[in-house]
This record gives C-alpha cells, sequence and structure tokens, in this order.
C-alpha cells in the first residue's frame, strides 16, 4: 500500500471540517501513512468547471495530482465530485498524450510538470480495497446498532467505464464497509438516486435541485433508517441543510441525521459525535446516541 | 460563429446519430422527474442542429449518468451534455450561479471558500485556522491564478462579465 496525500477539496475543510478531522482519525487508527496534500486548490469541481473550459479543468485538475506526484503519493478524495474530475483527468491525461502535452504546456508557467506517476482514490474505495471488511472488524470498539440509508452518490461508482469498481444498479461495497461498523444498511426505494446537488444545479436551480432530495428523503423515512450515510461532502450538504431548505420551502420536517462515512467508522472505532462534528450539521444527531445506548 | 452541435459531437467522438429515441434515458432522469429535462430531446435536438445551446435545459442535468449507463445505444449522453455546454459557455452563454462559482476560483482557488464559521470550528476541532490548501499557501493561490491565465479562463469569464 503507497502511501497518501489528502485532497479535501472545498466542502470538507471549508464547510464540514468534521469529515476531515473523523478523516484523519480513522486513517491513523487504521495505520495508513497519510499527509495533507499542501497547497492544492478546488478539484476543479466536475459539473460546472469541467462543463465552462476543458483545458482550464485539466490544468486545474493536473495541477493537484501533480502536487502529489511530487510527494510520490497517491490522492487521496474524501469526495465524489473531487474523484470524478481527478480520476477522469488523471485518465484522460495517461491515455492521450497530446492533451497531456497541451496540459503540460499550462504547467510549464508555474514550473510543474504531470508525469502520471500516482493514482486518484477515493477513500470508501480505498479503504474496501486496502484495508478490507475483515481488517475494519478488527479495529471495531464500539459496534453501532444502527439502521442506515446508504446514499452512494454518483460520481463514486459512474461513469462505470472509467470506475469498473462495482455493480452500477445494485453496488454493495459501500453497504459492506458500513455493516462493518456493525450497523445495518437497510434498503430503500430508488436507493441509486442522485441527491440532487451535482452538475451545477444545486447552485444554479436550488428549488428543482431540493425537490430531487425531497424524494429521497420520503423513501428514506418510509424505510425507517435512523441516518443517512454518504461518501460525499457535496450530497452531504444537500442531505444535511437540504433538509433545512425543504422545511424552508413547503414545511416538511424529515429530521434524519447525516454522517460521511469517515464519520460513521470514528465513531466505530471508539471516537465521540463531537470529535468528529456531528454536533456542527444542520440536522443533529442527538439521537443517535441515544439509539446506541 | 458557433459550429453545427452534431458537428461538434461527432468530432469529439460522441456520435448521436445511432440514437433510435427509444426515451431510456428521459425515463431514469432524476431531474426530468422534477424539471422540464428531457433528455432525448436534446439528443434529437443536437443532432438536427436545432438551438440546443440556448436550451435552459442543458444546465438542469445533474450529471449523474443514469442515463449514459443505461442508454442501450452506448451513446455518450453525458459527456455530450458536458460538450455542449462548454460551447454555450464559449459562445456567452452562462447562468449567473454559475459565472459567480468561476469567479470565485480565479479569486480564491475554490468554488466554496472558506467562512468565518468554518475557521471557528476548526478550531474548536482542534484542526488548524485554515487549511493545508491555497487558503494557507498564498504561493499556490498565485500559481493557481497564473496557470487559469495561461489557459485563458480568465479571459473567458470577464469578457462574459462585460456583456
Ligand atoms: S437512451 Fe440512448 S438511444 Fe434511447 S433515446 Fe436516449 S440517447 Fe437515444
Ligand atoms: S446525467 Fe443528466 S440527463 Fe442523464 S439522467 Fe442524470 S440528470 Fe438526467
Amino acid at each position: 500500500m503507497n502511501s497518501v496525500s489528502i485532497f479535501l477539496g472545498c466542502i470538507v475543510p471549508n464547510r464540514y471540517p468534521g469529515i476531515e478531522k473523523a478523516t484523519k482519525l480513522v486513517l491513523d487508527e487504521l495505520g495508513v501513512d497519510w499527509a495533507d496534500l499542501e497547497g492544492a486548490s478546488c478539484c476543479p469541481a466536475p459539473g460546472v468547471f469541467r462543463s465552462f473550459d476543458k483545458s482550464s479543468w485539466l490544468a486545474l485538475a493536473s495541477r493537484n495530482i501533480a502536487l502529489s506526484e511530487a510527494m510520490e503519493s497517491d490522492v487521496l478524495t474524501v469526495c465524489n465530485g473531487c474523484y470524478g474530475s481527478l480520476s477522469d483527468a488523471n485518465h484522460e491525461m495517461k491515455n492521450d498524450p497530446k492533451l497531456a502535452k497541451e496540459t503540460n504546456k499550462h504547467l510549464e508557467s508555474i514550473e510543474m510538470t504531470f508525469k502520471g506517476t500516482s493514482d486518484v482514490r477515493h477513500i470508501v474505495e480505498f479503504l474496501s480495497k486496502e484495508i478490507g471488511i475483515e481488517g475494519i472488524k478488527e479495529k471495531v470498539k464500539q459496534p453501532l446498532d444502527l439502521k442506515v440509508a446508504v446514499h452512494y452518490g454518483c460520481h463514486l461508482i459512474k461513469p462505470s467505464k472509467e470506475r469498473e469498481l462495482d455493480s452500477v444498479e445494485k453496488p454493495s461495497f459501500f453497504d459492506e464497509l458500513v455493516e462493518a461498523t456493525g450497523a445495518t444498511s437497510i434498503d430503500y426505494a430508488d436507493k441509486m438516486a442522485c441527491c440532487g446537488a451535482g452538475g451545477g444545479l444545486r447552485s444554479a436551480l436550488l428549488d428543482k435541485s431540493l425537490d430531487i432530495a425531497e424524494h429521497k428523503f420520503q423513501n428514506i423515512t418510509e424505510a425507517g433508517a435512523d441516518l443517512i450515510v454518504n461518501a460525499c461532502p457535496f450530497c452531504h450538504l444537500q442531505l444535511d441543510f437540504g433538509q433545512i431548505e425543504v422545511k424552508d420551502k413547503n414545511g416538511n420536517e424529515y429530521n434524519i441525521p447525516v454522517l460521511h462515512y469517515t464519520q460513521l467508522l470514528a465513531l466505530a472505532l471508539g471516537y465521540s459525535q463531537e470529535d468528529v462534528g456531528l454536533d456542527m450539521n444542520f440536522i443533529k444527531a442527538g439521537n443517535i446516541l441515544e439509539v446506541m445506548a | 460563429m458557433t459550429i453545427k452541435p452534431s458537428q461538434l459531437l461527432e468530432d469529439m467522438g460522441y456520435s448521436i446519430q445511432t440514437c433510435m429515441q427509444c426515451g431510456t434515458c428521459t425515463g431514469g432522469c432524476p431531474s426530468g422527474t422534477y424539471t422540464g429535462m428531457n433528455t432525448r430531446r436534446i439528443v434529437q435536438s443536437a443532432r438536427r442542429d436545432k438551438d440546443v445551446l440556448n436550451d435552459d435545459d442543458l444546465w438542469m442535468c445533474t450529471t449523474c449518468y443514469a442515463c449514459q449507463e443505461r442508454c442501450p445505444g452506448g451513446i455518450r449522453i453525458v459527456d455530450a451534455i458536458l460538450a455542449l455546454r462548454t460551447e454555450a459557455v464559449h459562445n456567452g452563454i452562462m447562468l449567473p450561479a454559475h459565472r459567480k462559482i468561476a469567479q470565485a476560483v480565479i479569486s480564491k482557488g475554490h468554488a466554496v471558500p472558506i467562512n468565518d464559521n468554518a475557521r471557528e470550528q476548526r478550531k474548536q476541532l482542534g484542526l488548524d485556522e485554515l487549511p493545508a490548501n491555497v487558503h494557507k499557501f498564498p504561493d499556490s493561490l498565485e500559481q493557481v491564478k497564473k496557470l487559469l491565465e495561461s489557459t485563458g479562463f480568465v479571459e473567458l469569464i470577464s469578457e462574459e462579465d462585460s456583456n
């Protein structure tokens, strides 16, 4: 297993630092050799930035990857959007010499070069492959007796041609990781549906974006989940703050706590809700502890 | 003037001519249930060279890739939508909120830059007040700006500003 450099992206360090804290605690507990990817920028966001100008998207993404190459480590993301941008860019740069040459010309202006020596990993994929279910189970100190609605998010597994992780319609590797903490992953209607935030929809057309999210809240409530667990801070924002916005918009209140997987795992490894910033969520997770007690 | 949508997509290798208008894409589209988004119609407009660059639906797509995964013809629908968006932006068509995000990346290096609340929360969690990204390293932010000047992005965004 190579060492990894943590690519934080925008939302984790700048809106949900509890996820950053949880990630670092979890990696330490599991004995992973990690470092911060210092000086990284926006990935940049795939749905918007990539659609504005491809060469700019590729140049910024390649700079982030080149920073990791200089550290001789793989890039570790905790966000589906960052993973989508960085792994797609890495893939294109490694497989299209002409594109790599053009991009490296831009990188020359800041005295950097993309070499193609690093891989881009997503924390859920990384833990599943490098630590494994048994490896995680061994470390669990506080098994969580909770019913979890797992939200994969889109860009973790799609487009599948580039990812080759698991079935797109019925994946299971993330559910297995959740269950390794002692929790039960419950099925719910349209589980693989999008949270509605991506592609610039949340930023530009919030109302429409929230309608898509509310469809998930309804299905998750009907299935009787104690909480939602996601793999992406942008989904996290949409599913957590989105509940407040949905309430303001049409009065419907769901009140389902939302955790990033690293936060759930940190709890199972013995950390407290405060340690991983659950109290900083918009939907307070107070009732989780009651369920666990 | 702008290249024809069908030609643009053909040149990029996203052949849409084989679309049989089955509607599988539209049927599984999470946006289409709540918006006017009709993926099949966008594909049809593009291959018939209708004015798809000005079609608002182009911006209703969450890029969830459900359509692309399910298309029986293997058409790279989302990649095509992204390419059409790019062409739109290069023709001065951009939603105001998206321009703001682009400007944030140019000036702060992040689409969602840090704020006071997050600084406070970081301290409470025992993390450094500033994360180890461009916020902490001014030289890195300069690099990002230089890079975006080199690719013409700064010009692309400010040009649209004067419209
Ligand atoms: S699913 Fe594919 S073939 Fe069917 S209408 Fe959509 S783009 Fe055309
Ligand atoms: S990628 Fe876009 S067009 Fe395709 S199903 Fe998802 S929201 Fe609809």
